[in-house]
């Protein structure tokens, strides 16, 4: 391998890693309290709104419905409106960010519907708030599952974040298309690959781990 | 203490409306145990739940201690609940919280200093016997000990009333025993109102005062425990106390011809119930001694309900027409509820 190659291996490993990190802090700041609304609003939930819960699930369908490929050019305008461009590793960051919100609020939903319905009951005899039997109840009690589903959030993004590369986003997807597709390097794109699947593995190993330290029952 | 006037309850379901409860009008005094049995589907699930308002009534009002729940705001509601405890049939214990911090939940609700906490919870550790247990998780506890972990937590914010839904069901006999004793001494030493929703007639007799049969969503019977034992008016209510107190024949009887007319050869069958100081008298004694008759113990049980003595015997006497009128009338002087079977032979096919 020449230092050429693991120079630009290595700057586009970082640029992958800084827009996950980055788009899937972001996105979860958003997107678990959606998850937590889509859940409570729910007919029958400690914030029960019908109104609302639909509206909200239509929004997340709608974007879920989208392909990341087409959202990220579709939103080009407001990208530049947020950014001040539509190119770059931070460009290739709102796309990720906005595909990614609805993702993790449908999956923050599923991971609450598995708490049983008698822990809230509970909380509510002892007069517990909505607010305190969402802090207090329901988010440390699925908190395990919540971590296994995020985990595959991030798995999606590393993959959505390759595709980001083909607009200008940077990182190991855009070197894959860049040298290892359009300059005939097989080395590069099979390299990329191989970074990928560690990459991969190592995220999915992690969040495994940490879901199953924090599951006590 | 806890007052439903007129309680109905209607559910939305698919197949349309369903009515849980049909107007129920109960008074449940302080300091007793409230039983409340019926059958799964019966409403008693939802009576209890309209009690803390879980389950919000149709219809009618809910008075605790005073207080109108059915008159308030949801501020005012999530005040009265903390005066009032509630353990359920699954526990409902946080899994990801140790024992400390599932008893330390309701505390911290009302922002409690952290010393304050612990002081309480250690005293609530050692009322219900889990001081080892404090670090522990409720995944590693056996069920009794996740149920006294729930009393210990119901307990926690000092409340006047405990709610106890279906709170041994899910439990082996011996440990049944062993929660319904600590339920008891609770309600003892801390003169606390304690509500009971069982479908088990064992549960009702070992620690109740008062009991409600309830049946498809209205009261069927109440009374106290002992006079509804000895004395059920209701259908449901004998099908209960015979799960608790057997009111077959004793085997060598069963299945044969009962008859109102003596039969040669066979035994007039009585069934003799005794209440209280007369379930120590010697009566079959006196009977034997004063009526020229004979007289087959077949079957005989002692019982103690609410600490009152509770004597049933089923006696089979055999004698001319003149000795078993005088048996009769002999037994009916005495302190006891005399009920007559009927002639009938022993099973041919049974050992005699």
């Amino acid at each position: 391998m020449s230092g050429e190659m693991l120079t630009l291996l290595l700057k586009a490993l970082g640029e992958t890693v800084y827009m996950v990190a980055v788009s899937m802090i972001i996105a979860s700041v958003i997107g678990v309290p959606l998850g937590v609304l889509l859940f409570t609003t729910e007919k029958g939930g400690i914030l029960e709104n019908e109104t609302l819960n639909k509206i909200i699930g239509g929004i997340v369908n709608a974007v879920r419905s989208i392909p990341f490929i087409i959202l990220m050019v579709a939103i080009i305008p407001f990208t530049r409106f947020i950014v001040g461009s539509a190119i770059g590793t931070t460009a290739a960051m709102v796309p990720l960010v906005i595909a990614s919100i609805p993702f993790i609020g449908r999956q923050v939903e599923t991971s609450l519907k598995e708490v049983p319905y008698g822990l809230i009951e509970a909380a509510l005899s002892m007069g517990a708030t909505p607010f305190q039997i969402i802090s207090r109840v329901l988010l440390p009690e699925s908190m395990p599952s919540i971590v296994a589903q995020l985990t595959t959030v991030i798995i999606a993004l590393v993959g959505e974040s390759a595709m980001a590369g083909a607009i200008g986003g940077g990182g190991l997807g855009d070197l894959a298309i860049r040298y290892g597709y359009q300059r005939f390097r097989p080395e590069i794109m099979i390299a990329t690959v191989i970074i990928l699947i560690i990459l991969v593995q190592l995220v999915q190993f992690l969040g495994t781990k940490l879901s199953e330290h924090l599951r006590k029952r | 203490m806890i007052k439903l006037e007129g309680v109905e309850k209607t559910y939305d379901s698919p197949s349309g409306k369903v009515k849980a409860l049909k107007g129920i009008d109960l008074n449940i005094n302080k300091g007793e145990i409230f039983g409340i049995i019926g059958l799964s589907g019966a409403g008693k699930s939802t009576l209890i739940r309209c009690i803390n308002m879980l389950d919000a009534p149709t219809k009618g009002k809910v008075f605790v201690d005073g207080e109108e729940l059915t008159a308030m705001s949801s501020n005012e509601l999530r005040a009265a609940r903390k005066r009032i405890g509630m353990i359920f049939q699954h526990f409902n214990l946080l899994s990801s919280a140790t024992v400390y911090d599932n008893i330390a939940f309701p505390l911290r609700l009302l922002d409690m200093p952290e010393e304050e906490i612990e002081k309480k919870v250690t005293s609530l550790l050692s009322l219900v016997g889990l001081e080892d247990k404090a670090k522990q998780y409720p995944g590693a506890l056996s069920g009794g000990q996740k149920q006294r972990v729930g009393i210990a937590r119901a307990l926690a914010s000092d409340p006047k009333i405990l709610l106890c839904d279906e709170a041994t069901s899910a439990l082996d006999p011996q440990t049944t025993k062993s929660i319904l004793d600590l339920i008891k001494v609770i309600n003892e030493n801390l003169s606390l109102t304690v509500v009971v929703i069982t479908h088990e007639m064992q549960v009702i007799k070992d620690i109740c005062n008062r009991v409600a049969v309830i049946e498809n969503g209205v009261i069927a019977e109440e009374g106290s425990v002992l006079q509804v034992f000895t004395n059920p008016q209701k259908e449901i209510t004998k099908e209960f106390i015979s799960v608790v107190l057997s009111n077959e024949l004793p085997v060598a009887f069963r299945g044969g011809k009962i008859s109102k007319e003596p039969i040669e050869g066979g035994y007039l069958l009585l069934r003799l119930t005794f209440i209280g100081e007369s379930a120590d008298d010697p009566v079959l004694a006196g009977m034997i001694r004063s009526c020229p008759v004979e007289c087959t113990m077949l079957f005989g049980n002692l019982d103690e309900i609410q600490k009152v003595p509770f004597g049933r015997m089923i006696v089979g006497i055999t004698g001319d027409e003149d000795g078993i009128y005088k048996a009769l009338s002999y037994l009916s002087e005495q302190d006891l509820k005399l009920e007559v079977i009927g002639y009938v032979r022993r099973n041919a096919d049974s050992p005699s």
